[in-house]
């Protein structure tokens, strides 16, 4: 294995990686953005909030059993934690311990 | 300490991110160790990338042994998404100062979504708890990497499932963001183009196209979005 490859290779990645991270701030720093950009600005975190939900679930197979009705299943349960007692991190460990149990016992 | 009030709301804001991170940071640190590289490498890639879905591609990278050049682009792809997030954060970090260039770099979806969506208390220095909210998070991710790569082997913890943390903060963060602005279209608009992207391309290319499809959805709907937030205000 080429060790100076490898890390060559890390250096591509986070320079790659900060760049995304940072385009908005180079080129947004001195003039204002378009009204186009300031709209996707204000409506796309809701948007990609409900993409990343997704996201985290697209290897689930809801195809055949259990049909992903364990995940749906945690989610129901960090909902109404949430609704109960407005406490993001009840919701989150009740409905993650939920799954934990569902995955590892059935 | 000067900023113990920032650093004691940033922790109890980072919580979730911690389990959520510790252990895919753990998984990673785990993976790369049990493939033979050392221990340095996937701890040097948590704080340098600090990027999880990179990361984890990175090591699809190694065994190919792919160009440098085709490894920019496909991690520009893989992230592109993060273009967008500095958009709604740009008022925000203005007078961060000496700290921007940190808050930018540490940017990550959790971390993202944090920022943008709790209420921050006023009396707060707000950059130096922005600072710690980021410092935070990849703090989990570099401490989960390195004890996944040095003691990974050991361990005997059944930890699956614990990695469904992710998708329930996201779930929070949701009902948060429907808290403020009651109006359903945003979430249908997220939920469409996920469901066509899952339909129509391979998952590792899901992500970005579901952020394509969602754009083109808000600029069709644009003036049933922008008629229902000048309501809201």
């Amino acid at each position: 294995m080429n060790e100076l490859w490898i890390w060559e290779a890390v250096a591509v990645m986070a320079l790659a990686n900060l760049l995304t991270r940072a385009a908005p701030f180079l080129f947004f720093a001195r003039r204002r953005p378009p009204k186009a950009i300031i709209f996707v600005e204000q409506n796309f975190p809701p948007i990609i909030l409900t993409i990343l939900i997704f996201y985290t679930l697209s290897s689930v197979d809801f195809g055949s059993a259990p049909y992903g009705l364990k995940e749906l299943g945690g989610i129901a349960v960090t909902m109404l934690l949430h609704r109960l007692f407005d406490n993001y991190l009840i919701s989150i460990f009740g409905g993650t311990v939920f799954y934990m149990v569902m995955v590892q016992l059935l | 300490m000067k900023y113990r009030r920032e650093l004691s709301a940033a922790f109890k804001a980072s919580i979730p991110v911690m389990m959520g991170y510790s252990v895919l940071g753990f998984a990673f640190g785990l993976l790369m160790t049990s493939q033979g590289y050392p221990w340095i490498l996937p701890v040097a890639m948590s704080a340098l990338i600090y990027a999880g879905a990179l990361q984890f591609l990175a090591l699809g990278f190694f065994q190919a042994k792919a160009g440098l050049g085709q490894i920019f682009v496909a991690s520009i792809f893989v992230n592109i998404r993060q273009a967008f997030y500095g958009l709604s954060l740009l008022k925000k970090f203005k007078k961060a100062g000496h700290l921007k260039p940190y808050l930018i770099f540490a940017l990550t979806d959790e971390t993202y979504a944090l920022m943008t969506t709790l209420p921050e208390d006023p009396q707060l220095k707000r950059r130096w708890y922005l600072f710690f909210l980021a410092a935070l998070n990849q703090s989990y991710w570099v401490g989960g990497t390195l004890a996944g790569a040095l003691f990974g082997g050991m361990v005997r913890f059944d930890t699956r499932g614990l990695d469904f943390s992710l998708t329930a903060l996201f779930v929070v963060l949701a009902m948060e963001q429907y808290k403020r602005r009651r109006d359903l279209l945003p979430f249908f608009i997220g939920a469409g183009a996920s469901l066509i992207a899952l339909a129509l391309v391979s998952k590792d290319r899901m992500l970005i196209t579901a952020i394509g499809l969602a754009l083109l959805g808000m600029f069709a709907l644009r003036e049933r979005l922008e008629r229902k937030a000048a309501v809201d205000e």
